[in-house]
């Protein structure tokens, strides 16, 4: 028992560091899954990477196959979805937060459709993109055009939130500035606002770029082949990374042929890239942060 | 350099008299006055709750024009009518004359954007865009496509703004970098740069310490020679200082308490308001019975 | 210089007439134009989803779809009821709440009430990173590791390689995100003023986190549940390659189980002529789905929007 005002009880100060251990442990056992899915891949997969790896086609002889159709896939990919993202994305945030006037409903109404479309599953985008893209009115195929743009719809609510955030955070007072002296409204936004923003922009646009890199679902139902041994174009069929993966998990390995290694190879491709991608958007983020 | 000021014997100010609420004086006839703004019977008001009303006086050329008076008396907004600012506001409204060179500057058909280009405007917080200080002092006249020598135009401005020799090796040096006085300093060469006629100041020194605030002083008495100056000000003894026409607000209370609307009590030149003022509520705020 | 000010008088009209600003009008209609793609996004979805689901209703009908426990589009006799499907859903997606509401409320609190800053540096890439994994090296992370080692060699379960328990959990950890950086926002947008109150009285931290801080917030932490809740029951890649391609109502987590998304993502890898039914079953449980994760979602930013408005 103590003896001392404000020593607190055993039994309190146990219970408090018990809560506080169970709390970090939370966060320790995601930690430790994160870690262990990472060195698992690591490990099932570095022994792939090679040179001929990156410049071989899809086989189905396990050691002659390598990831290059998938990768310029992917390349592709996102070549065509940033192409249809940046402006209609970036147009969308400069028209919600410098034109629309919030108390028609119908800027309401688009708000908060895309707030709704930023939770829709990516299976249902992929089901639009066969609906409308692949077959019906637009009827392009089972192409990079395609998959790319549906990888673009898909993603279009990240940069549409994210950029509202980086023009929002443009102080009035430059805009008053610049409109004290003459300019229109869009010389303005054109001239002052859009590149102070461009680094929250950009930021936005790599983790929209991300997420589409990732994304399997969507590929599946817009019918990214499996086997492509050759370099896609805009108006061919294609495969990318985590289509060929699939292909590879989907196959049983046996002695002769070690699929699951391949696709922890690709595994190991597609995380570099991500990587790659998030140290860019941290490195432009801490370069070009505005302080206001 | 020193202005005449006529002496209080050609005024038709009348001593004694004291001014009826809501009239304003008579304006103090000077023949040689060249009245850029003209003012009458101004409105103004946010969602059709009045802000200012019956505002009435005048700008002229080569004059620094203060307006005092309490705080939230509507001088800023007022001032921001001049140059059309408000309509940024929505559901501001603006009724009366105001009058630029004899044009009605609310008229119909007429461009707030034309507006601003001929009127510069200087904030309370010195706001210079986050670009380089040729760049800012650039800007106005590259959005308004101003022909001529853009390194030229860059160098007077800054000259008139008295910043020249200070930054004259660092212009791309960012426009962040300068001290809150040197910042404000830019402000004005960036106004200056499109070539207006009049300058809008709105308490453009209280952000800043009190050197640097002495040395915007002197150099709006210096801009005085080229330009009509309307500076919105807190500080009495620096419209006592600077300007030679003032224009004293007051807040009226709605009956029933709860909507404060501003009004023009006084115009008169600054000598006489501040040390013969003709209403009572002027001579009150003025020697600081009031706040 | 003629360009800066003079001070004579311009006795000519001083304001051009204004133009009708046209360039700004049309810059004006072009990006509402450009914010319109969002809509028209919906109005697809909404339109391809219907269109053939109301097809195929025409041929099965609604109630056997919706009510019937055999799922047996391709093989005959064929039948289409859901609920198998649905079913499978809605247990995996309970497994991964199970692991991912402990995990991901334990850390926002700890985050929001104990972290210093040094902590929530090292911390949150973590989350980060765990949140841009792609989902399919989850999947392929359940099948290679966790359910041979993990289930199987440590803890000497007999099961299936497919099976919804790892799916499950592994979806967990994927959803876990969500939930922590959700409710932590919630959590540290209660007032500091509230805290203080508490431990001016007295209270200790856990108290405070629990009794004061967890109620204050607990509109942010419901939508961040009902976020997740949706985001495991839209995802496909983990449950096609850890839970199989079997269709049966059980209850059994050891067993392999369809779900609305995999079950789509099956259908779709294979080549499905337009008009048959097989391509149809597409769109009729997709819209279940869509319908599934709308209402989820309106609800979640109505939770959103209450603990907004509380402290804004």
């Amino acid at each position: 028992m103590s003896a001392t005002i404000g020593a607190p009880r055993r039994s309190a100060r146990l219970r408090g560091t018990a809560f506080k251990v169970l709390l970090l442990s939370c966060i320790g056992i995601s930690a430790a899954m994160l870690g262990t899915l990472l060195i698992k891949m690591g490990v099932e997969g570095v022994g792939q990477i090679s040179p001929s790896f990156i410049t071989d086609y899809a086989s189905f002889v396990a050691d002659k196959a390598g990831i290059r159709a998938a990768l310029l896939g992917t390349l592709w990919l996102m070549a065509v979805c940033a192409a249809f993202i940046i402006p209609v994305g970036v147009a969308t945030a400069v028209y919600l937060e410098e034109y629309a006037d919030d108390s028609r409903w119908w800027n309401r109404a688009i708000e908060v459709n895309i707030q709704n479309l930023a939770a829709v599953p990516s299976i249902v985008y992929g089901i639009l993109g066969l609906a409308f893209l692949v077959r019906g009115p637009f009827g392009v195929g089972q192409v990079v055009l395609a998959g790319g743009l549906t990888l673009g719809l898909l993603v279009l609510p990240v940069v549409i939130i994210t950029g509202r955030e980086a023009i929002r955070a443009v102080p009035p007072s430059i805009r008053e500035g610049s409109m004290a002296l003459g300019a229109t409204q869009w010389q303005t936004i054109w001239r002052q606002v859009l590149p102070a923003a461009i680094p929250g922009i950009a930021t936005g646009l790599i983790l929209a770029l991300s997420r589409a890199i990732g994304e399997t679902a969507p590929l599946i139902m817009v019918g990214a082949a499996t086997f492509v041994a050759f370099d896609p174009s805009l108006n061919s069929t294609f495969t990318a990374l985590p289509i060929q993966i699939f292909d590879w998990i989907s196959r049983p390995s046996n002695s002769v042929n070690d699929y699951a290694s391949l696709a922890a190879g690709g595994i190991v491709v597609l995380m570099i890239l991500l990587l790659a991608m998030n140290a860019v958007a941290i490195w432009l983020r801490n370069r070009y942060e505005q302080k206001w | 350099m020193t202005q005449s000021r006529p002496s209080p014997s050609e005024s038709t100010f009348d001593v004694g008299a004291v001014a009826l609420e809501g009239t304003p004086s008579p304006r103090p006839v000077k023949p040689d006055r060249n009245a850029i703004f003209e003012l009458e019977g101004v409105n103004v008001a946010y969602s059709g709750k009045p802000a200012v009303r019956d505002i009435t006086f005048d700008v002229a050329a080569n004059e620094i024009t203060a307006l005092i008076g309490p705080s939230g008396c509507g001088k800023s907004t007022l001032l921001r009518c001049l140059n059309r600012m408000n309509d940024l506001v929505p559901g501001a409204t603006v009724e009366g004359r105001i009058e630029y060179h004899g044009q009605d500057v609310y008229g119909a058909g007429i461009d707030p954007v034309e507006v601003r280009k001929r009127i510069g405007m200087v904030f309370q917080k010195p706001n210079p865009f986050p670009k380089s200080i040729y760049d800012n002092v650039a800007f106005g006249p590259r959005v308004l496509g101003m022909k001529g020598d853009m390194d030229e135009l860059v160098e007077e401005a800054l000259k008139r703004a008295a910043l020249w020799d200070d930054v004259k090796d660092r212009l791309k040096d960012n426009a962040f970098g300068m001290s809150g006085g040197q910042q404000q300093r830019l402000c004005i060469a960036r106004a200056l740069a499109t070539g207006p006629d009049v300058i809008l100041m709105d308490e453009p020194c209280s952000a800043l310490d009190p050197i640097s605030t002495g040395k915007i002083e002197d150099l709006m008495m210096e801009l005085r020679e080229s330009y009509a100056i309307v500076i919105v000000t807190h500080n009495m003894q620096q419209a006592a200082r600077v300007s030679d026409m003032t224009a004293f607000f007051t807040v009226e209370l709605e009956e029933g308490g709860g909507n404060r609307t501003g009004r023009v009590v006084e115009f008169d030149e600054t000598e006489r308001i501040f040390t013969n003022p003709g209403d009572p509520r002027t001579e009150a705020y003025v020697t600081g019975k009031v706040g | 210089m003629e360009v800066l000010s003079s001070t004579t008088t311009r006795a000519a009209p001083v304001f051009g007439v204004a133009r009708r600003r046209r360039s700004e009008d049309a810059i004006r209609v072009g990006l509402l134009l450009a914010a319109l793609v969002s809509v028209l996004t919906t109005t697809g979805i909404v339109i391809s989803l219907a269109r053939e689901a109301i097809g195929f209703f025409a041929d099965v009908g609604i109630g056997e779809f919706l009510f019937g426990t055999d799922w047996s589009p391709i093989i005959k006799p064929q039948s289409f009821g859901v609920l198998p499907l649905v079913g499978g859903t809605f247990l995996i997606t309970g497994i991964a709440l199970l692991v991912a509401i402990p995990l991901g409320l334990g850390s926002a609190i700890y985050l929001s009430e104990y972290a210093g800053p040094r902590t929530r540096r090292r911390v949150k890439p973590v989350l980060e990173l765990l949140a841009g994994v792609p989902t399919i090296v989850f999947g392929f992370f359940a099948i290679v590791f966790f359910t041979p080692t993990v289930l199987v060699d440590l803890l000497g379960m007999d099961l299936n390689l497919f099976n919804a328990l790892s799916a499950g959990i592994v979806m967990g950890f994927m959803v876990m995100p969500t939930i922590a950086s959700v409710s932590e926002d919630a959590m540290s947008a209660v007032p500091a003023s509230l805290r203080e109150g508490a431990f001016g009285l007295g209270a200790s931290r856990v108290q405070t986190s629990l009794r004061v801080v967890f109620p204050a917030a607990l509109s942010g932490i419901v939508a961040s549940i009902v976020l997740g809740a949706s985001r495991a029951v839209g995802e496909t890649m983990i449950v096609l390659i850890a839970a199989g391609q079997v269709a049966a109502l059980t209850a059994d987590v050891r067993d392999p189980m369809y779900t609305m998304t995999s079950f789509i993502a099956a259908i779709g890898k294979g080549d499905v002529a337009t008009g048959t039914t097989q391509y149809k079953t597409i769109f009729a449980v997709g819209a279940l789905l869509f319908a599934i994760t709308l209402v989820m979602n309106l609800i979640s930013i109505r939770f959103v929007r209450k603990y907004r408005q509380v402290y804004e």
